[in-house]
């Protein structure tokens, strides 16, 4: 049976059939899970996908947090259930206290849109088994508010723990450390502000992403 | 009571305030010289029910940290009033 990956749709989500899509090519079952449910009807991973999460009023993922389905997927987190948010998804992850630090504005006050290199910088996450440390990903960005920042504390903590997953090659937004993606204690909480699952095809420019979204897969 | 709450949300020292920054480096072509540490936050306004101004400031203030700032970023400082005052 093909490895199901729950999508998780709020009002102002964007980029959840790019979500699965790509896990579907890549031989998974996407499933789209709307926010106001609160139960995952036993998928085996969750993408928390791009977009603009309840209009990102107040800030991104401030509202977001407080839907249904985010008890659900917090609860499968703590269970060790695979995660993974992508851009809006990481910012929702983050104020949802999954994920430590907070995304702010890009420096240079600019939207980016953009190709991106990345490094990988640990292996040891549901979303980078498949791939050797420093190997170099082009992938996508897409983004205001993607600026990594933490205090010096939490950043210390990150990089002692091996929890800094993904750094830019070259930083384009102001985030502390180029950090481009972080992960939980436990590891099966990722969170990136890269967008892999629109580098899953050569047509895109990028097939690049594929081992990302694959080694969730592997996670599941 | 009703109690009128104004809350003044800003980045915290150290968060990059590229708005801020913006308007800054735009002031002396408008001829205005002499401006400096310009920030940009947010003003949250509302009314809050609660038996006395003490009560109405806690419950003002969790509902701040809790859920109006991201601690990670940004501060506040919280000011409540009577919305109704007697006289």
């Amino acid at each position: 049976m093909a490895t199901t990956v729950g999508v998780v749709v709020f009002p102002g989500t964007n980029c959840e059939m790019d979500a699965v899509v790509a896990v579907e090519r890549l031989g998974g079952d996407g499933r789209m899970l709307w926010h106001a449910d609160d139960y995952l009807g036993g998928v085996d991973a969750v993408i928390v996908p791009g977009g603009f999460a309840h209009g990102d009023y107040l800030r991104p993922g401030a509202i977001a947090r407080f839907s249904p389905m985010m008890g659900a997927v917090a609860r499968f987190a703590a269970d060790g259930g695979p995660v993974v948010g992508i851009c809006n998804g990481f910012q929702v992850l983050t104020e949802a206290g999954l994920l430590p630090g907070a995304l702010q504005k890009n420096t240079g006050l600019r939207f980016l849109c953009q190709p991106t290199m990345l490094r990988v910088a640990t292996s040891a996450s549901v979303l980078t088994s498949r791939a050797s440390v420093g190997t170099e990903l082009s992938v996508p960005i897409n983004h205001f508010e993607g600026n990594y920042t933490c205090d010096s504390e939490t950043l210390a903590q990150l990089r002692d723990e091996d929890r800094i997953v993904l750094r830019y090659v070259d930083n384009p937004n102001g985030s502390v450390d180029d950090i481009a993606g972080v992960c939980s204690e436990g590891r099966n909480v990722v969170g990136l502000m890269p967008h892999p699952e629109r580098a899953c095809d050569e047509l895109l420019g990028s097939a690049d992403g594929a081992v990302l979204i694959g080694s969730l897969l592997d996670a599941a | 009571m009703e109690f009128d709450v104004l809350v003044d949300v800003r980045l915290r020292g150290g968060i990059a305030d590229p708005a801020g920054a913006t308007i800054e480096r735009a002031l002396p072509a408008l001829g205005y010289d002499g401006v400096s540490g310009v920030t940009v936050g947010k003003t949250v306004r509302f009314t809050i029910e609660a038996t006395g101004i003490a009560e109405a400031t806690a419950r003002a203030e969790d509902l701040c940290a809790s859920f109006l700032i991201n601690p990670v970023i940004e501060d506040a400082s919280v000011a409540v009033l009577p919305a109704d005052p007697v006289g």
